[in-house]
This record gives C-alpha cells, structure tokens and sequence, in this order.
C-alpha cells in the first residue's frame, strides 16, 4: 500500500460520518452493521469499544446505565447494553435533522 | 509598515487557486492573497504569517478540509475561515458550521454570485480587525455597574434584559429608580446582588414595563455600594478561618439551593486535567466523578477521530435517573435527574452548570 500510495500519491477525499446501526459483542467485536462498507472498520470499532468502556466503568461504579447518547455538532450516536455488548445507532445530523433526546415514558 | 489584511487561499486545484487569488485581489480592502495547495503548507504559513482570513477547500488529500478546520479554529482561534467546497450535500455544510466556520460556500454558488461572496469576506475582514477601526463601538469596556448607572442616570423607563450563555437576568427601570429584579432564580435585591457579580455578558433594552410590581426599595447607590463592598471582600476574603468557613457556606447553601429549585438530584464537577470532584447531593462522588471524566475523554477522542464536530453533552439513562454530562472549561459535570423524565434535562443541565461556575 505504501509503495502505491507514493506512485499514485493519495486521493482527495472527506471523510464521511457513520449513518446506520452497529450490533458489537461484550470484547468489541462488531456482529452486524448497516454502516456503509466505505467506512472505516477501524473506526467503526473505536466506536463500539469506547461505548463498551462507557457501559463498564459505569458498571464498575455501581451505576449501570441501560442508555448511553453522545451529542456531537454533526453525529449522535445512541448506544443501548445489551448482554455485555451493545447496539449503536449512528445518526449524523444536517441542516434539516431534528434529533431531540429520546425520553423513555 | 503593510497593514494590508491577509488571506490564505487552501485548495489542491492550481486552476480554481490562481481564479480564487484574482477574485480575492478585487476586493476593496486589497488584501494580500496567500495560496497553499494543501493543509501542510497551510499550516506553516498560519505559524508564520498574521493571516486574518482562511478558504479552505474541503476535499483534498491527507489532511481534508474538515480536518483543517478543526486544526485551526483550535491553534489560531482569531482567524476567521470560509469554506468554499464543490461538495454539495447539506450534511457537509452542518459539519463544517458544527466546527465554527463563519461561512461556507459552494463553489457554483461563488462563481454564480461572485460579487455578493466577496461582500461577505469583506465583511468578514471587517469584523476580524476591530483594533484598526475608528469611532465608537458598544460598550464592551463598561462593566454592569456602569451600564445600569448610565440607564438610572439618564432618568429613563427600560426593561435591561441581560443574558450570560444560558442565563438571563432582567432588571426593571422606571424612571431612573431600579424597581425589581430576577436572576438565577431570586428576585429583588437579592437577584441585583447576585447579576452584579456576572463579570461579562450581552443586554438588550426591552420596552419599559411601568405596571411591573416593586421589590427593590433601597436607592440604586446603595445597592451599588454595597455590592461593590462584597465584591471587594470576596476577592479578599478574610483571613479568621470562621469569616472562610461562613463564606463556603453560603455558596455551598446556595448551589444547594439552585439544584433543588431546578429539581435534579445532584451535580458533580470533574477536573479534567485531575483533582478532587466537588459534588452536592450524592453519596458515591468517587464513582460519579470518575465515570465523568471517563465519558469526557472518550467523547473527546472519539469527537475528534470521526471529526463530528465539538461536544454538546453526553446524556445516560439507567432505570433509576437520567444523567447529562456536560464540559464547561476545564471541567466536566454530571447533573442527575429523577428517573421520571424532566423536560428540557440538557437546557436545565446547561444554566444549573452555567449557574454553578459563576
């Protein structure tokens, strides 16, 4: 790749944000995902590793949490325990996109 | 000496930066015009050169706009940055304003409309160098003190709204004489007390509300004279450890207070470069405080690894509370609420948190 990379040099490009949903298991593993392939695996990981880790210190804290959301200006991404592993929802948002915070009745 | 404005023009297309550099050089200020065709040499020009404005591509290789944007809004926060891109969905637009662009383009629309976007760098041009204007501008030397004094002097009827991030206070003026009061929650005198200690802010004059009910009864001078005498004490406080203990205290006495009045259960705040949590309403500090600091960084990292734009908040729900995490300076707070939901947690979050710093 490295030799590729200098012969053709690097393409242009924006990297993307995630839209989709991302099921990971209890070690990060990623078991399904409706992210487009053209995103980063890598990242996609990063993401359901530090949501895990989110889960774990809370649970080491002795305050589980079923629900976790970070609000970024662009990307909310809304992650729900399951098992020991998680479900991530990755909504990026636009000029049009009202994301209000889900509240449980 | 050349005290000419500087652009820096970023974009790997040689043809669209030598069209950008001619636009650029009509402006009526005659700007000096910098190029770089990628963000590397960008950089090292921002490092070297006073450059007031940046334009920035947002496609390009190794380093993409986005990414550019987020380096310099960080490392030259005075620079001001347009984004003039050929990407034309919205969700690049939301991005790009989520990383504090002033304004972004596309570049159809600039080629379309080429006298109404010089306009607006030349605006912005204008607004980035306030220290060459002339003439008066605001009141942005006067502190509070003064502008209440200038409204009672002037033996006028006005409603000063005044509004500190999410907080607002209003102060009542009927014909010079200060006649009510509300801030954070207090009103009256109180209320008076407690704004003057806001050090910065914005107002706005509303229409004068003459039927508006009197709470203040002492004269403004007083009031001032007072305040003034607790603002000077508080900046040198005692030093009988009884005067330090009554003064933490009363602030403790008050945040206890602002926490029930919004009805959450606790607050705690984090340091984020480390140092002991302070925290009201909760037992378990050392647990709270530590999964704060936890969510902090890894919204931190991750809000920078997928170049999502600055952190709003982190919210948490558990069975037994909902919980907001919010940064404000260096610190990170966590302010819990009752599991049945509270409307507007994160707006609620924001002024207790806002409330809490001050």
């Amino acid at each position: 790749m490295g030799i590729l990379k200098k012969i053709f040099g690097s393409k242009a490009s924006v990297q993307q944000l995630p839209a989709g949903t991302v099921t990971v298991d209890r070690h990060g593993q990623i078991i399904t995902s409706t992210v487009s392939s053209t995103f980063p695996q890598t990242l996609l990981q990063d993401i359901g590793r530090d949501v895990l880790e989110l889960f774990r210190e809370a649970r080491l804290g002795q305050i589980p949490l079923a629900e976790v959301s970070l609000h970024f200006g662009s990307l909310r991404i809304t992650a729900r325990e399951l098992r020991g592993g998680a479900i991530i929802f990755l909504f990026p948002k636009t000029a049009l996109s009202n994301t209000p915070i889900p509240v449980r009745s | 000496m050349d005290t000419r404005h500087k652009i820096l023009v970023l974009d790997d297309d040689a043809d669209w930066l030598s069209l950008c550099r001619d636009q650029m050089a009509t402006l009526p200020s005659h700007p000096e015009i910098l190029t770089a065709n990628n963000a590397k040499r960008a950089l090292a020009l921002l490092e070297t050169e006073k450059v007031r404005l940046l334009i920035s591509d947002l496609k390009m290789p190794r380093i993409d706009g986005l990414q550019m944007i987020a380096i310099v809004r960080r490392r030259f926060p005075a620079t001001r940055t347009v984004v003039l891109s050929g990407l034309e969905d919205e969700e690049y637009r939301s991005r790009a304003y989520a990383l504090g662009v002033d304004l972004f383009w596309l570049k159809s629309e600039m080629q379309r409309n080429t006298k109404l976007f010089s306009e607006c760098v030349e605006s912005l041009l204008g607004q980035s160098d306030r220290e060459h204007d002339t003439g008066f501008r605001g009141l942005q030397s006067k502190s509070l003190m003064d502008i209440i004094q200038m409204e009672c002097l002037s033996r006028s009827s006005t409603v000063l709204r005044i509004t500190r991030g999410p907080l607002v206070a209003k102060l009542w003026i009927q014909d010079g004489e200060l006649a009510d009061a509300e801030c954070e929650g207090a009103r009256g005198e109180a209320a008076f007390r407690r704004l003057l200690a806001w050090r910065t802010g914005t107002f706005e004059n509303l229409p004068a509300e003459l039927n508006r009910e009197r709470t203040v009864t002492k004269s403004l001078n007083a009031l001032l004279l007072e305040s003034a005498q607790n603002i000077d004490e508080t900046a040198n406080p005692g030093t009988e450890p009884e005067s330090l203990e009554s003064d933490l205290h009363r602030k403790t006495m008050w945040k206890l207070a602002q926490l029930t009045r919004e009805g959450a259960e606790f607050v705690v705040a984090m340091p984020l470069e480390g140092g002991e949590p302070e925290a009201l309403g909760t037992q378990n500090v050392e647990a709270l405080a530590k999964w704060t600091k936890c969510a902090a960084d890894t919204a931190r990292k991750l809000g920078e690894r997928l170049e999502a734009g600055p952190l709003s908040h982190v919210a948490a729900q558990s069975t037994e509370r909902h919980s907001i995490m919010l940064v404000r300076g260096d610190r990170a707070f966590l302010v819990g609420w009752p599991a049945e939901a509270v409307e507007n947690m994160v707006d609620k979050s924001r002024k207790l948190v806002a409330s809490w710093e001050s």
